[in-house]
Parts: structure tokens; C-alpha cells; sequence
């Protein structure tokens, strides 16, 4: 008997397997789900960036008829007995707790103070107004210099600065300082012949997610809870959630809902415990989701940054020292990402002599969450328009100098790992190569290149595969599909197996369902999780085998598995489908399935290069992003749509966060443009087709040659669109976003 | 948050009864700024008092010497009316540039015009070609002139029980036209951090006998400067002219600073606005011949 071999599917382009869902609207995202006898929770948040929190006084919104449950932050659970472990970044319970709901202080407008639960969303809100908070207002400390002024109001008493030689006595806004280096600096910048040394400053620029976060808790009185949410980790929240309450992660069952958009900002959890101890204090379900305002007000955006950087090169070109000072806000708690910040500024180039040095600085404002590539796409603004202006400095060509100064395989850096199997070099030939880079430009047009750079992420990840009647396949993974894994992990199942992409199943499992992954992010679902899918395929395909040579009565060795077909080795002739081998589960040993369960401890790092065209109109200091190509290794590109969906959308954040993206504050801390009306991120008409040009060069630690891809495309673009404007313009702006009243200033100045 | 009602009278004097009998009436075009403000608790409207049914409310008339535009007629309808295209672009284009597509299919002028945002898109465009407001109200109908509604940022000189129904513009003479153009950092689903619009008439020389111009979003209303329409009529539209209209604009604005563009920016990009709609509108009329 013969079969028709399998046609590999891997960089192939078939629909992806969520698709109707999502264009008929049937697919439910976080506020899609209800429940029988479903109340309503919302969030009571503070009127000050700053103060002290006296009293609350809950009485009168409990008395309210329809209200059911009052919380504040005397619900919590007090002490945290260990942090938990959270993928890429170290979480500090006692934060998240009180940035969930604010103890002592309220830290930033907005700032989540109670909440209730109500039968209908009007009554929770007139509930919030029924409660009494008696504050003391506090000096705001709203910038990077007011923070770390010596007479800077303290945000956290008990913080002092981590990272100094010696233990600071005085509390201080620096949460920590944190010193990458290699080489001497010093030695490297003695032996320049050119040295420059530039500030740059970006905004805080918020994630943009179209889809408000949004839950449904609901309670058991056994103590039993299912929680239904939008989020890009539904373990992490089951830890997190289980942590801040004092619960067993057992009894939390947590269901990914679909997620319209994450990027970062989804990695942490907001409403889910208040809804849970909600429904825990009422007995009922409890739904609860954000406005808008809400989103801006309270929920983490990227860091504003302001970032030092020196280069010392020869005049050729080449660069023997990389300096740079740091400053992160991190908004109201620790953690903004300066340390990755740190830790990616130079990495793309050879200069044996770099140090960074980070710090990250508490300001009442909200806290920060993790936005795709956190703390890089900052960095390499910085980097990369100081390069830009080394380059026109010296009279090299950008992209020349880029090519003389990349890293390759085998170079340490800073962070302790050398690097290999890269491909940088690819990006930049594949950048020289692109008919855009010798494009003519046209009057009040410039052009800017930039590198990116990301390390990309492997950690824990589980899943599960189980063989249907007819031979079908259904694939169980614990991570949130962000950007069209499904359909990788369909097509990297269907080439394992050797069967067609659409006999495979993939589903989004809750935490009861499939084993334990860690969160969407770091660009690791792809890499980790397909990982994990191939090896649950792989244990299928050994149990496959084994069945067959039961029937055939040989050993499992002598069992050949092709084309999803097995195939006796002493007579190849003699084979069985998947299918036919599925339909002997009931008369042999049961069920077939396999399980894959991993911690990968390494990760493909990736390169991008970037071009940008920029046309500024001189009299008012408009500006349009005329062309744009996003260049980027993917290792292996699973599902080529996919990647060129990330490069695009990374190149339109970036973007967007280079010309308009900024939170404004007013002097009280206030933000004043709460909405998408205000908060201008960049609509369709505002850009051009992104163009991409996907560069393979396989990682060799995945079976396919996986490299993550979905941050770096945000790391190259602020620089790339910059250099260009300013170079349309005439100007040497520096500081993000390039918006129209900065740029016309910038070119009267000029003139 | 109270219980709105929602009301749909059929007459105009029974719309202007409820308007003055209901507490909290608010009048309803399209409701693209009033229900966005009543989500947002700006406004908390006690009852909504939707005009739409109201014969004449809807609908683009062609009189022999105006144009009469019911007031709640969605915006995408006028920008897309052939007539109104050829005889007022300048209109058209302001009218087109309101929210998005999906926002014109329900946005009106009336609307755009009652609101009384200082960055009212149509409002300049509507000022530079002359209309007029017919309103109805308790004491009867009255016209008023377009650039005379608003008071200040929200707040208009209508009456208790008092609507615009609707919109009469002149219809432009031989060798007349307008044009609008507006500053948003974004190429659309943004407002106006500045509007400029103005309409010329020439001879048949050339010369300019008749203009006048109007700015949005750089004073509390619309900012109209009869000296800065004398500095062009009688010229030749040579620069020198358009300058010297510029400047006595500029001059007489008075914006503020907020979150979507500093004083000083506005006033800047106001000339250059005004400068680019005046030699808009005189490149159609060389276009017309």
C-alpha cells in the first residue's frame, strides 16, 4: 500500500485556525462572558497623583440597596511569605498588592483605592461615590529630576537604593542602579579619535491595546473559583491572583478569554483579584471591566526615559567605546525595564569597551507593565541616532557604518552570554540590497536606518496532544494566541506528525487543562511552546509505533513513522494510517496521546535593521511616514504571515511612539489625554504599507530553526523615523515624540 | 445618573414643547458629540429630544438663490451632494473632514454647529460662505448669522426651546469659491487644532470684490476679521495682499495652550492655514476661468 507523502506545511500561509472566529465576531474576548445571577464589580480610584490615606469609610455605599460587596485593601492578604516567579521579571508582591488596591498611600491618579459589587453597572458607580476617603494630599513628584532631586519628596519610605557601593542611609526614588559593562571605558574612549556624547529623551508611550482588560470571577462557596479573563499569562494570574489573596492556585481555575491585543501590558493582573474576592464576599459571579479612561489612568504603559549615551571611534569608522547613563521611570513601583534597557543598548555592536548604567526612579504616575521589548526600543533610539550622527559627523554612510561595527558570532556581551548562530550581517546586506535604501528622495524628505535588537525568551511551557476519531489531532497549549500561534503550533504539529495542518486542532486550554506554561511574552510561544508540541508529538508518534508493531507483532524499532503513516521496516508494504491506528484504541491500550513539557534555558536572539522615509511639511511641522522596511531574522518563519504581521505591527507602534504617542500630565499629576482622541497613536491613513523582508537564519536548539519575533520589530523604528525627520527637517531633535509643535519649534529655531 | 427619556416629536412646535417643558432636554441631531458626553458624564441629559423625525430636519434643498440644509442631515450626505460639491467645496470639504466615515453617516452641521467646540470643523467653512440659522423656538422663527450662535466654548445663544433647523447658505455668485483646510497631527479621527476657511469672489479681471475669512480653534468662537477680508478685497490676490490679510488674522487670534497644541503653535499654523485656503479658493475660481 502507498501514500502520498506529506507535503511540508512549515512557511507555508494557511488560515489561521481562529480566523472566522475573529472576523465574524463570534470569537469572545474578556467582557464577551456572563453568567446566571452575574453582578457587576468597578473600581473606586483616587483623585491625588499623591497622598496619604487617612481613613475609608465603605458604610454608606454597603447600605445602598443592590450592593453587595464593598472591598478595600484591608481584603488582601498582609504578608507574602516569597515573590513569585514570573517568566522574564522578578515580581514583588507587596507592590502588586498595593498597585492592585493602594494601602497606605495612593501613588498615582487613578489609582485603584476600592472596589464594589453591584446588580447593575450603574448602581457599582454610584456605590464608588457612597464611599468616604479621607486623604492627605502629598507633594507629586512627576519627573525624573524632581524624583531624584535630595530634597524629592520619598514615594516609598522603606526604599533605598539597590546597587550602590554601599547601603544608602536616606531613602530614595532611585529603586536601584545597575552597571552592565566590558572592557574599560576609559581606556577605550583615550584611544578615540572622535568622541560624541548626546541626550535623548522618549515619553511614556501606553501599549495601545484595542481591547480594555475585562473579567468574570466567579466564586464556589466550597471555595472552588473559575475566573474568566483577557490576559497574556492565565498562569501567572492564577499565581498572582492565588498570591495577593492568600489562596491555594489549586482551587483558581483560569480561562484565557481571546485577547484583542496585549504587547506587554496584559502580563500582570488589575481587576482579576478584586473580582475574585469580590465574588468570594457576595457568592455571585462578578464582572468587571475597564473604560478607557480607566486603561490610560491605571494600567502600565513603556517608561519615559532619559538616556546619555558617548561613543568614542576612529575616524574610519570603527568604535572602541560605548558609555551610557540610563534614567527610567518606573511610574508609582519599582520595576521599569532600564535593567533590559541596559543590557540591549549596545549589544549589536563590536566596540570592545561599553558600560551602561541604569537607574530606575519611582514618580507618581502609573505603573509601568511590560511593552514589547520593554526598556529596548528607548535604548536604541538612543543609540542608534548618536550612530546616525556619528556617521554624517564622519562622513561614512550609516549603513556602512553599521557594517563595520557588528557584532558576530562568538562576541561576548555585556550580559554574560556570547553570542551565536546570528544574523545581523544578513539584516544589514539585506538592507544594502533593498531597492528602498537607494530610493531617490524628494525636497523635505530624509531617510534614517537603525538596528534592533532583542534576546528573545525559552522558559516553561507544557502541551498536550490528543488523538480524535478519524485521525485527527487536538493540540492543548497553555498560552494566550497574541499573534497567530495557533496556527504555528498547528503547522509545526502537522509536519511532526506528518498530517495535514487542517487535521490539527489547536486550543488555548485553562490552567485545569493543560500542564503549566509561562506567560505570552518574550517573544517565547512560538520557540517554547511549539517546542513543547513537538515533543507531545513526538511521545505520539513513539506510542503510534509501538501500536503498530503490536498489530504486526514486530518490535517498535522496526517501526518506521512517515507521512503520518506507519510503515513495517522488514515489509514496506505493510502500513497503517493515523487513522487506522486511532480506531484501535478501544480494543488495545486506550487512548492515544503525548505530552510535552519544557524549560528551555536559551533563546535566539534577534537582529532587525530598519529604513524609514519621512517628508516634513517645513511651515508646520507636520510630518509623514512616506516608506518604511522593516528588515528582521526570524530563525525559521513558521507561518510567514505571522512574521510579517509582527514586523509591521511592531514598525507601527514604533511609529507611532516616535511622532505622537505621549502621556501629558498636568502640574497635579492628572493625565490629560485619557483617551484615543488625545493619546494620538497612528490611524490607518497615517501610515504606508510596512514593507518587510524576512532574513532566515535557522537557530539550531529547535527542531524547525525557531527565532521569536515578536518584539524586536518595536526596537529600530523610533530611531529609523527620527533620523529621518531630522533629517527631512534639517534638525537634530532629540527628544520623542517628534510631534508638530517640537518639530516647527525645532526648524524656526533653525532658522 | 438619571433616567433619560428618549422623545421623537414629529412637528416643530412640538419639539420646541418638550424642549421647554422637559427638565434636562437636550436637543438630539446624530449625537455624535452629545451621546459621547453623556457616556462620559460631561453632560447628563434628563431627556433626549430627537429632531430627526421633524419634516425638513433632514435633506439638501436647492433654492434659487441659497441652499437650505436641514440641520440634523448627516455630514457624509453633504459631502458626497454633487450640487453642493461643485458650488461650495470649500463646505463640503470641512463637512468630509468631521470624525470618520462612520462619524459622518450620523454627525450633522446643526450638530457640529450647536456644540459649540471652538474646533468645530464646518463652523468656519459655514461663516466664510455667509449662512444663516433659521431657529425655532417658543417666540416663533428667527435667523441668526452662523459666526453669532456660540457665546463661548459649549455655550450657544439659543433659548430654552430653542433648536437650529436648519441651514441656509447663499448660493456663491459667477467667480466665487471657498475652501477649508484644518491642522491635525494625524490625517484623520483627530479635531482641528486649527481651521481656516475663506471665500473669494473676483471679477472678471481677476480682482478680488468680495472675501471673507474664518479660523477655528484659535479664540473662544470663530474668529471672523472684517479688516483682514479688506485687506484682500480690491487686490489682485498677489502675495503681498495675502500677507497683509494673514497678518491682521494672526494678530487678532487669541488661542489657548492645551493638550493638542501650544498658543503659539496655533497662531503660526493659523497664517500658514490661511495663507494655503486663500490660494486654494483663487486656484478654483482660475480653474473656473
Amino acid at each position: 500500500m502507498t501514500h502520498a507523502p506529506h507535503i511540508p506545511v512549515v512557511g507555508s500561509r494557511p488560515q489561521r485556525p481562529d480566523g472566522a472566529d475573529k472576523v465574524t465576531g463570534r470569537a469572545r474576548y474578556g467582557a464577551d462572558l456572563s453568567l446566571p445571577g452575574m453582578v457587576w464589580g468597578a473600581v473606586l480610584r483616587s483623585p491625588h497623583a499623591h497622598a496619604r490615606i487617612l481613613s475609608i469609610d465603605t458604610s454608606a455605599a454597603l447600605a445602598l440597596p443592590g450592593v453587595l460587596a464593598v472591598l478595600t485593601s484591608a481584603d488582601m492578604a498582609a504578608n507574602f511569605s516569597a515573590d513569585v516567579a514570573a517568566g522574564e521579571s522578578h515580581i514583588d508582591l507587596q507592590d502588586m498588592s498595593r498597585n492592585v488596591l493602594a494601602r497606605e498611600k495612593v501613588l498615582y491618579h487613578g489609582h485603584a483605592v476600592a472596589a464594589v459589587a453591584a446588580t447593575s453597572q450603574r448602581l457599582a458607580k454610584e456605590a464608588l461615590k457612597a464611599i468616604q476617603v479621607e486623604y492627605a494630599p502629598l507633594p507629586v513628584v512627576l519627573d525624573l529630576d524632581a524624583a531624584m532631586h535630595p530634597d524629592a519628596p520619598v514615594l516609598h519610605p522603606g526604599m533605598f537604593t539597590r546597587g550602590l557601593p554601599e547601603t544608602p542611609s536616606v531613602a530614595s526614588n532611585i529603586a536601584s542602579r545597575l552597571v552592565m559593562q566590558k572592557g574599560n571605558v576609559d581606556e577605550g574612549f583615550a584611544e578615540a579619535e572622535v568622541v560624541m556624547e548626546r541626550t535623548y529623551t522618549c515619553a511614556s508611550a501606553h501599549q495601545g491595546y484595542i481591547e480594555p482588560h475585562a473579567c468574570l470571577a466567579s466564586a464556589g462557596a466550597d471555595g472552588q473559583i473559575d475566573l474568566w479573563c483577557c490576559t497574556q499569562g492565565h498562569f501567572a494570574v492564577r499565581s498572582y491572583t492565588a498570591a495577593l489573596l492568600g489562596l491555594d492556585p489549586a482551587s483558581i481555575r483560569v480561562t484565557a478569554s481571546e485577547i484583542g491585543g496585549g504587547f506587554g501590558g496584559k502580563t500582570t493582573v488589575y481587576l482579576e483579584p478584586l473580582a475574585v474576592a469580590l465574588s468570594r464576599k457576595c457568592g455571585r459571579p462578578v464582572k468587571m471591566q475597564m473604560s478607557r479612561e480607566e486603561v490610560f489612568r491605571a494600567t502600565g504603559p513603556g517608561s519615559a526615559t532619559r538616556i546619555t549615551v558617548k561613543v568614542g571611534a576612529r575616524r574610519d569608522g570603527t568604535l572602541i567605546a560605548m558609555d551610557a547613563l540610563m534614567e527610567y521611570e518606573a511610574g508609582a513601583f519599582k520595576g521599569s525595564p532600564a535593567g533590559a534597557g541596559a543590557m540591549t543598548i549596545f549589544t549589536s555592536y563590536s566596540a570592545p569597551h561599553q558600560r551602561a548604567v541604569a537607574l530606575d526612579v519611582v514618580v507618581n504616575k502609573p505603573k509601568v507593565a511590560a511593552y514589547r521589548a520593554p526598556g529596548a526600543p528607548q535604548a536604541a533610539h538612543a543609540t542608534e541616532c548618536l550612530l546616525n550622527e556619528l556617521a554624517a559627523e564622519l562622513g561614512i554612510d550609516p549603513l556602512d557604518l553599521r557594517c563595520r561595527n557588528a557584532v558576530t558570532n562568538g562576541t561576548p556581551t555585556v550580559y554574560g552570554a556570547t553570542l551565536r548562530n546570528i544574523g545581523l550581517q544578513e539584516c544589514l546586506d539585506a538592507a544594502r540590497v533593498h531597492p528602498h535604501w537607494s530610493a531617490p528622495l524628494g525636497p523635505n524628505q530624509g531617510r534614517g536606518l537603525a538596528v534592533g535588537f532583542w534576546f528573545n525568551h525559552g522558559a516553561q511551557s507544557s502541551a498536550s496532544v490528543h488523538l480524535v476519531e478519524g485521525g485527527k489531532l487536538l493540540v492543548q497549549e497553555g498560552n494566550p494566541d497574541i499573534g497567530g500561534s495557533r496556527a504555528s503550533m498547528a503547522l509545526m504539529a502537522a509536519d511532526t506528525l506528518g498530517i495535514p495542518y487542517a487535521d490539527v486542532h489547536p486550543v488555548v486550554a485553562d490552567t485545569a487543562s493543560v500542564g503549566y506554561s509561562d506567560m505570552t511574552g518574550g517573544s517565547r510561544v512560538t520557540y517554547a511552546t511549539g517546542y513543547a508540541v513537538i515533543e507531545a508529538c513526538r511521545e505520539l508518534v513513539e506510542r503510534l509505533k509501538s501500536r503498530a508493531a503490536t498489530v504486526w507483532g514486530v518490535e517498535p524499532s522496526q517501526v518506521e513513522w512517515r507521512d503520518g503513516v506507519a510503515i513495517d521496516g522488514r515489509d514496506p508494504s505493510r502500513s497503517m494510517s493515523i487513522a487506522e491506528l486511532a480506531a484501535l484504541s478501544g480494543r488495545m491500550d486506550g487512548p492515544l496521546s503525548g505530552q510535552g513539557s519544557v524549560n528551555l534555558k536559551s533563546a535566539a536572539p534577534s537582529f532587525a535593521v530598519n529604513i524609514a522615509d519621512v517628508e516634513v511639511d517645513p511651515e508646520t511641522g507636520a510630518s509623514r511616514v512616506l516608506r518604511f522596511t522593516a528588515i528582521q531574522d526570524a530563525g525559521r518563519a513558521i507561518h510567514p504571515d505571522f512574521v510579517e504581521g509582527q514586523l509591521q505591527g511592531g514598525a507601527v507602534q514604533g511609529i507611532g511612539w516616535a511622532l505622537n504617542e505621549e502621556y501629558r500630565f498636568d502640574a497635579n499629576g492628572v493625565m490629560e489625554n485619557p483617551g484615543f482622541l488625545d493619546y494620538r497613536m497612528p490611524v490607518a491613513s497615517d501610515l504606508p504599507m510596512i514593507d518587510t523582508v524576512i532574513v532566515e537564519v535557522p537557530w539550531p536548539d529547535h527542531p524547525f530553526g525557531v527565532r521569536g519575533v515578536g518584539e524586536t520589530p518595536i526596537c529600530a523604528p523610533i530611531a529609523a523615523v527620527a533620523s529621518a525627520l531630522n533629517a527631512a527637517a534639517g534638525t537634530t531633535i532629540r527628544e520623542v515624540p517628534l510631534s508638530p509643535p517640537r518639530v516647527l519649534a525645532a526648524i524656526m529655531a533653525k532658522d | 445618573m438619571g433616567v433619560q427619556a428618549y422623545r421623537a416629536p414629529r412637528s416643530i412646535p412640538e419639539a420646541v414643547s418638550l424642549l421647554s417643558s422637559e427638565a434636562g432636554a437636550f436637543a438630539l441631531g446624530g449625537g455624535t458629540d452629545l451621546l459621547v458626553q453623556q457616556r462620559s458624564g460631561a453632560r447628563q441629559p434628563g431627556s433626549f429630544i430627537d429632531l430627526k423625525r421633524i419634516p425638513g430636519m433632514l435633506g439638501i434643498e436647492q433654492l434659487p438663490s441659497l441652499w437650505r440644509i436641514g440641520a440634523a442631515t448627516a455630514c457624509g450626505e453633504v459631502a458626497s451632494h454633487p450640487g453642493l460639491r461643485s458650488e461650495l467645496p470649500g463646505l463640503v470639504e470641512a463637512a468630509g473632514l468631521i470624525g470618520s466615515k462612520q462619524v459622518q453617516g450620523r454627525a450633522s452641521l446643526g450638530g457640529n454647529l450647536c456644540n459649540a467646540s471652538p474646533a468645530a470643523d464646518s463652523v468656519p467653512a459655514l461663516v466664510a460662505n455667509r449662512a444663516v440659522l433659521v431657529v425655532a423656538g417658543p417666540e416663533g422663527e428667527r435667523r441668526i448669522a452662523a459666526e453669532c450662535l456660540t457665546l463661548g466654548p459649549g455655550r450657544t445663544v439659543l433659548g430654552r426651546g430653542e433648536f437650529v433647523c436648519a441651514i441656509e447658505i447663499p448660493r456663491p455668485a459667477a467667480r466665487q469659491s471657498d475652501a477649508y483646510l484644518r491642522f491635525i497631527p494625524r490625517t484623520e479621527m483627530d479635531i482641528a487644532v486649527v481651521g481656516a476657511a475663506a471665500s473669494l469672489r473676483v471679477d472678471e479681471g481677476g480682482r478680488c470684490i468680495a472675501a471673507r475669512i474664518a479660523l477655528g480653534a484659535v479664540a473662544p468662537t470663530v474668529l471672523t476679521s472684517p479688516e483682514a477680508d479688506a485687506a484682500l478685497t480690491g487686490s489682485m490676490l498677489e502675495p503681498e495682499a495675502i500677507a497683509a490679510c494673514v497678518a491682521i488674522a494672526q494678530a487678532a487670534c487669541s488661542p489657548i495652550s492645551d493638550r493638542r497644541g501650544t498658543a503659539e503653535f496655533r497662531r503660526h499654523v493659523a497664517g500658514v492655514l490661511l495663507r494655503r485656503v486663500i490660494l486654494a479658493a483663487s486656484q478654483r475660481l482660475a480653474k473656473e476661468g
